[in-house]
């Protein structure tokens, strides 16, 4: 389903990617994990080509990412991103957040999109805030919304980048729960996170970066059970994640 | 001297400061306008990645920011004429220097407008298949667009001031209006005072408009 061949990159000669290799098959659930700066939003964000490459090749389905004669916007409608800081849009309400693409990008009709956007609005249950502006929601709700946005446009994966960290701590449930539920309905997840509760009872496979090269990339079972098994780095960072 | 007030009338206002005072709200209504539109493509030209389209918007900017205003309305108006043959009138010359000077200052102020906002919100358009062109359109500009709105508001009223400045090609504005009125009741001082008084009012009830817009939209571009 999507495919990561050898991707590099980097900043002037600093690599934030060192060829890194992986894939990720129909109702996977990928965790990435690594220390602060190790490339794993980076990592995520080529998949939408939101970063560039340099070499290497990335496979969505029979897209071919990294060809620059791909229409990158008909990708990027299919493939759900949600992102830390959640991003909804702060001049439009909750239901316009939801059917501007559909509508701009998909060419919905304004009737189709916000059926279809009450539909995710009530899945991640929020249908009841869909007149309101995105300032007037909690960080948990707004992240709720910026999943049901993602929702809309029929992805075909969803990439999570650190769906929770900017969240207080008793919203992250909330959020955690509709990625469960999304899971067992057989979406396709790559998610960039800290909670290894979620990773061990959700994931089924955890890939562990650090300074951006992929060390680990192995079923979540192996990676908590068998720890001896993983490197230094990976068992360090175990260590140091689970302590508090 | 004793100040003598009785030429303060209907007729005074009638005769001669409604149409100077109509053509200086014109002329900042029109530079407003265009000023806004090329400002913005100035703006985005500005911003681009691709150096020869934000090295010659950065340019001109910079000089339209950098020169007077005044010699901007004083050469237009000297120097076009020996372009194409004919004069273009006081009037028109007016209207079209302040837009191009406008532009360049509604330009920085859109621009900052833009980088205010978190790089996100286009990674967030973008993510969702928006083009480029629509990232802009319904995500980036208005938002920028928001929360310039007070600060381009008191560049409006800046511009308001600023129309006086066209007494140097003999444009009939409305200070021209008080100058006149003042020579021909032989008042000149009286209606200068009259001027400062008018401006005064006008800029301050402008002002407190914008206040009350400033209070009313919210900095994070969001409804209040
Ligand atoms: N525009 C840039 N220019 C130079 N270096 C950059 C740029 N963007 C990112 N980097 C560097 O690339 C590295 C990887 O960044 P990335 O955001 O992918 O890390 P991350 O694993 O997501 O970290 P975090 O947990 O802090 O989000 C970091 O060291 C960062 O400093
Ligand atoms: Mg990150």
């Amino acid at each position: 389903m999507i495919k990561i061949k050898d991707v590099s990159k980097s900043y002037g000669s600093f690599p934030v990617l060192k060829s890194c290799t992986t894939s990720v098959g129909k109702g996977d659930v990928v965790v990435i994990c690594g220390p602060s700066g190790s490339g794993k939003s980076t990592l995520i964000k080529t998949i939408n080509a939101l970063e560039p490459i340099q070499s290497g090749e990335i496979w969505v389905g029979d897209t071919p990412v990294h060809d620059t004669r791909t229409d990158i916007t008909k990708l990027r409608a299919h493939v759900g991103m949600v992102f830390q800081n959640f991003e909804l849009f702060p001049h439009l309400s909750v239901m316009d957040n939801l059917t501007l693409a559909q509508i701009k990008v998909l060419g919905r009709t304004s009737d189709e999109a916000s059926k279809r956007g009450l539909k995710y609005l009530e899945r991640v249950g929020m249908a009841a805030h869909q007149h309101k502006f995105p300032s007037q929601l909690s960080g948990g709700q707004q992240q709720r919304v910026a999943i049901a946005r993602a929702l809309c446009m029929d992805p075909v994966v969803m990439l999570f980048d650190e769906p929770t960290s900017a969240l207080d701590p008793e919203m992250v449930g909330e959020v955690l729960d509709v990625m469960t539920t999304l899971a067992s309905e057989g979406m396709t997840m790559l998610c960039v996170t800290h909670e290894m509760g979620f990773a061990r009872r959700v994931s089924n496979r955890v890939i562990f970066m650090d300074h951006g090269a992929i060390i680990e990339d192995c079923s979540s079972k192996d990676f908590f059970a068998k720890s001896e098994e993983r490197s230094p780095r990976a068992r360090d960072f175990l260590a140091k994640i689970l302590s508090h | 001297m004793s100040l003598d007030l009785h030429f303060y009338s209907w007729s005074l206002v009638t005769d001669y400061l409604f149409r100077g005072f109509v053509f200086s709200l014109k002329l900042t209504l029109t530079a407003t306008f265009f000023g806004t539109v090329i400002g913005t493509f100035l703006a985005l030209a500005r911003l681009s990645k691709k150096t020869y389209i934000s090295h010659p918007a950065a340019a001109v900017i910079n000089t339209m920011r950098a020169v007077p205003l005044v010699m901007l309305i004083l050469w237009f108006y000297l120097l076009v004429p020996l372009f194409i043959g004919r004069s273009i009138g006081a009037e028109l010359s007016a209207y079209i220097t302040f837009s191009i000077f406008e532009s360049a200052f509604f330009a920085e102020i859109i621009r900052s407008g833009i980088q205010s906002l978190p790089r996100g919100q286009t990674q967030a358009a973008q993510a969702l298949g928006l083009s480029n062109a629509q990232v802009l359109r319904y995500v980036i500009l208005p938002q920028a667009f928001r929360q310039t709105i007070p600060i381009l508001l008191t560049q409006v009223i800046v511009l308001f001031q600023d129309s006086s400045l066209v007494y140097a090609i003999g444009a009939y504005d409305w200070l021209k209006g008080f100058e006149i009125a003042g020579k021909n009741y032989g008042r000149p001082v009286e209606a200068y005072l009259l001027a400062a008084i008018s401006y005064f009012t006008m800029c301050f009830i402008l002002s407190r408009i914008v206040q009350e817009l400033k209070s009313r939209v919210s900095f994070n571009g969001s409804e209040a």
